[in-house]
């Protein structure tokens, strides 16, 4: 028998409907964070929500129990409306141990739900926290509602009957936290007791441990008086279609398999692990039935070196990394620029600059992908907007690459990689694109010839008769290929190979603005800041702020209509992770003054400092 | 561009000259070399578009640009690399790497030793003159110690890499020597590398005649050389020498140096097949002295790179019938929306 909401009501409690939650998991790197985190996701999604999450743990790898470096968070927004971002405060935290307490309370909204787990606050746990004192007992949680659980022994209690040990009993009390949690945003436990039994299918007692603690969470809340009230979340109104949640990562891994399929190529990724990018290794290494060739090579160089010789011999090509992979890439990528060859270079940037915080997300990148190669090295930049716009956005560049015969960046950072939504599945009939014709015929072969629409060179795949050629990193006589020091040919091929990257813009749809089509303010973001923007905005609107919003994918070419729409506001807002990229390009693109709002603290902006910022800016313009 | 195919059907090496002027030094041992690659591929029965000529930077990297075949020259050591995806995009191809010491044992140091690592079938040509010519004579990974050049004006410090003992260390499955200007030698070398399946490396002793002339004297000049010369030969004694001969025995883990008449029964017979490196290894360490060995140190079988990537992806498309995007992305958990 499942258990629901109404089968389990003894003691009357009251419910209350809410528009939207933020709850925050936290623990040990052991206490099974994140997979209670995307429990909660999975079912959360199922129940109809609008939401976005965010998962924030160590570098460290297994970082000494109990310690704060080893604190492990899972945060998730949820909503009846839209949902633009994991949300600023969380309204509900549940801290596994006094490390978890001490890492996130000052996040915790006041009055907030805090629930602990009072059986990890002895005297070692403390002192591994840094607490002098017992916070449970010093009145410094007056501030929120507090909720003391004495987690582990209630699982263990629950789960007397089992005959597994009980260390291994222990590890069951996240499940117990999350029953608990279910019952208090009245969700159903059916999902996750699915997911247990798959996942454990072959332990019995083990699977067993973990429903029982699950149902045994659920129970308690409903049967205890501590919980007097429990909340709901009604369903937001989506946009009917089969939805599925994902991350950035794997939704750029999918991203790239689709277009292989359209342009009706073997995809070949050659690159070198790094955070937060393997994910996307990862993904693709297992999808050898599409006929993916994932090469992990020796370095970042032979990653990328390796995608460009995949790419002559007539693969979709693509190399993946981040801030410090991509420097090393650089120069290898002037070679793609230079021979007119499709290359897709996913950057998932971290903070930095060296090796920086390698877990943490930032926007440093964008100068680095656009003039970190020797002389005038154009190169096509696409910055995906979310986790599920990294399918899009590794799509999209897949097609441009291929038409026109460039290299292509895709822009993703930390906080898109791991951070995941739910997707709107897309209608594959309707994907654009199509295969691409390679060239094959010898009687009208030149191989840097160019076609007057998209300035393309014919892509001829090493291997096929009669279409013998070279290239290399040597100036070309455009037509012939040949090696060329002629000093006409060079300012007529410099020009031509940034020509070729202008053309994008000419396929690109006109800007959308949110918001006002003219007027005091608007805020321009790029990449990963577009959810926070976008609420932040809208708390502006809704409160009567002059104020508009856009959003640019294409960081290079900028798209056509972009200065005519600056032009039309008083002043241009640009908050970026980073010291002000974007910023400057906009000020050097366009001749006009922007102003910036830089969060470097590997951080993603909260949805009311955008707000905050507006209305600051609005207060010193009038 | 033309198919260029002569007229009885037959691939010759003209078929294989590129029609760019061919800009080395006059002189130059890279000229040798071009002549013997260009001469052998059209003997090995594929057709001309199954060729590949990848190289780094550097002046035997002008090569691809003098041959007309698939051609590509890349960037500063990276030639391994961008070779290793040319053939997993196209297996079908033979690739042919062209390098310098400088390219490949310097700043591609670590490509050419994954390349080996990994056994791909591709056919490594290191052109060695112990010197940078391209930049104008600085020394290189193999130049000897003390050697004055540009950079070292008091003579270099750095000690010199073995290319094959390199070769060797990286597991390389077939691993050879030979001389720009021992042509019938070069050339039964490249054939040997070219019918190799796995990475064939060939060290080709190359003389810059502007910046390091003579550097391989003690083995090109006529009067030495068969003197000097131990041409290795499988099933044959390593005997070395015309006037008095002389042959390599093993004393304890040492080679030694014996009279070959005296020693008839204990001077090692070359096996390039055997699986223990040792006896090569031995053999490259003998250096720049004497004997210098010429001909196939190595080769024996083992499984190549691109045939188990392609193996996997065979097999994978076997038990789950070829990838359907719609099952990747519609599978897993997802929820309809009305």
């Amino acid at each position: 028998m499942e258990s629901t909401v109404e089968d389990q009501g003894t003691v009357t409690k009251s419910v209350e409907t809410l528009e939207r939650v933020v709850i925050r998991f936290a623990g040990d790197s052991g206490d099974g964070i994140q997979l209670t985190g995307n429990q909660f996701t999975k079912t959360t999604a199922a129940a109809g929500n609008d939401l976005a999450t965010f998962p924030d743990f160590p570098a460290e790898i297994r970082a000494p129990a109990g310690t704060l470096g080893g604190v492990s968070g899972f945060q998730i927004q949820f909503s009846s409306g839209d949902v633009f971002t994991p949300g600023d405060s969380p309204n509900v935290l549940v801290a596994m141990n006094p490390a978890a307490l001490k890492v996130n309370l000052a996040d915790l909204t006041p009055n907030g739900i805090l629930i602990v787990n009072t059986d990890s606050f002895g005297k070692r746990d403390l002192q591994k926290a840094d607490y002098g004192k017992n916070p449970l007992e010093d009145g410094s949680l007056s501030g929120y509602r507090t909720f003391r659980v004495s987690l582990t022994d209630l699982t263990l209690a629950a789960l007397s009957d089992n005959p597994l040990p009980k260390k291994s009993k222990t590890r069951c009390k996240n499940f117990f936290a999350l029953g608990m949690v279910y019952w208090l945003y009245s969700r159903p436990l059916k999902p996750t007791q699915d997911f247990i039994r798959t996942k454990f299918g072959d332990k019995a007692d083990v699977l067993e441990a973990n429903l029982t603690a699950l149902k045994a969470g659920y129970a308690y809340c409903d049967a205890n008086n501590t919980f007097q009230v429990h909340y709901e979340v009604p369903s937001a109104t989506l946009t009917p279609g089969t939805y599925r949640n994902i991350d950035g990562n794997t939704a750029a891994a999918y991203g790239l398999i689709a277009a292989a399929q359209t342009l009706e190529l073997p995809l070949f990724y050659g690159t070198y692990p790094i955070t937060p990018a393997s994910e996307i290794l990862h993904e693709l290494s297992k999808h050898k039935e599409f006929g993916v060739i994932t090469f992990q090579a020796e370095d970042e160089i032979a990653g990328v070196c390796s995608a460009i010789g995949a790419a002559y011999g007539g693969s979709l090509a693509a190399t993946g990394s981040s801030g410090p992979g991509i420097a090393l890439k650089l120069e290898a990528i002037g070679l793609a620029v230079m021979t007119e060859l499709p290359l897709v270079i996913i950057d998932v940037q971290r903070a930095g600059p060296s090796t920086g915080m390698p877990t943490k997300t930032e926007q440093g990148d964008l100068l680095q992908v656009l003039f970190g190669r020797n002389s005038d090295s154009p190169c096509v930049v696409l910055a995906a907007q979310s986790p599920s716009d990294c399918f899009t956005t590794a799509y999209e560049a897949a097609l441009i690459a291929t038409k026109h015969m460039v290299p292509v960046f895709v822009l993703s950072d930390g906080y898109l990689a791991f951070g995941s939504e739910p997707w709107r599945l897309p209608d594959l009939e309707t994907l654009p694109g199509k295969p691409v014709k390679f060239h094959t015929d010898p009687a009208t072969f030149a191989p840097y010839s160019h076609d007057p629409e998209t300035l393309a060179r014919p892509w001829a795949k090493a291997g096929t008769p009669g279409l013998e050629h070279r290239i290399g990193g040597l100036e070309k006589q455009e037509g012939s290929g040949k090696i060329s020091y002629n000093p006409e040919n060079h300012q007529k091929m410099v020009e031509l190979r940034q020509a070729k990257v202008d053309r994008v813009a000419l396929d690109l749809p006109p800007i959308e603005v949110f918001g006002p089509k003219n007027g005091k303010l608007l805020c321009v973001s790029w990449g990963s800041t577009f959810g926070a923007v976008r609420a932040g905005v809208g708390r502006c609107l809704k409160r009567g702020l002059d104020v508009a919003h856009i959003h640019l994918r294409n960081l290079s070419p900028f798209p056509s209509d972009l200065g005519e729409i600056l032009r039309r506001y008083e002043t241009i807002l640009v908050p970026e992770m980073n010291m002000g990229h974007l910023r400057m390009l906009l000020r050097a693109s366009f001749l006009i003054d922007v102003k910036g709002y830089s969060k470097i603290q590997g951080k993603p902006f909260r949805e009311s400092e955008i707000a905050e910022k507006i209305e600051e800016t609005l207060e010193v313009q009038s | 561009m033309s198919a260029a195919i002569s007229k009885n059907g037959k691939l010759t090496r003209k078929d294989f000259a590129a029609g760019q002027d061919v800009r080395w030094c006059p002189g130059c041992g890279d000229y040798a070399i071009l002549a013997a690659v260009q001469s052998v591929l059209p003997t090995l029965g594929l057709p001309k578009e199954r060729f590949a000529v990848v190289s780094g930077i550097g002046c035997s990297s002008r090569f691809p640009y003098y041959m007309n075949t698939f051609g590509f020259h890349s960037i500063h050591g990276r030639a391994p690399a961008v070779a290793t995806g040319l053939k997993l995009a196209n297996p079908d191809l033979q690739v042919w790497i062209i390098t310098g010491d400088g390219d490949a044992l310097s700043i591609g140091g670590n490509h050419f030793i994954h390349a080996m690592r990994r056994n791909l079938d591709i056919n490594i040509l290191l052109f060695n003159n112990r010197i940078y010519g391209l930049t104008k004579g600085q020394y290189s990974p193999t130049s000897e110690l003390g050697k004055k050049t540009k950079s070292t004006p008091y003579g270099s410090v750095d000690r010199p890499f073995m290319p094959l003992a390199v070769a060797l260390g990286s597991q390389a499955t077939f691993v050879a020597r030979t001389i720009d200007v021992f042509g019938a030698h070069l050339k039964n070398t490249l054939k040997a590398a070219a019918a190799h399946k796995g990475t064939s490396f060939v060290e080709i002793y190359q003389n810059c005649n502007i910046f390091n002339n003579g550097a391989w004297l003690n083995v090109t000049d006529k009067s030495v050389r068969h003197e000097n010369i131990l041409y290795l030969e499988d099933g044959k004694p390593m005997v070395f020498g015309t006037q008095s001969p002389k042959g390599l025995r093993l004393n304890g883990a040492e080679l030694e140096i014996v009279d070959a008449a005296e020693h008839a029964d204990e001077i090692l017979v070359h096996d390039a097949g055997r699986q223990d490196p040792t006896v090569a290894f031995l053999l490259t360490q003998l250096g720049s002295g004497i004997p210098r060995p010429i001909g196939i140190f190595r080769s024996v079988e083992a499984p190549t790179y691109d045939a188990g990537v392609m193996e996997q992806i065979q097999t994978a498309k076997q038990q789950q019938g070829e990838g359907s995007l719609k099952d990747l992305l519609y599978s897993t958990d997802s929820w309809v929306v009305s």
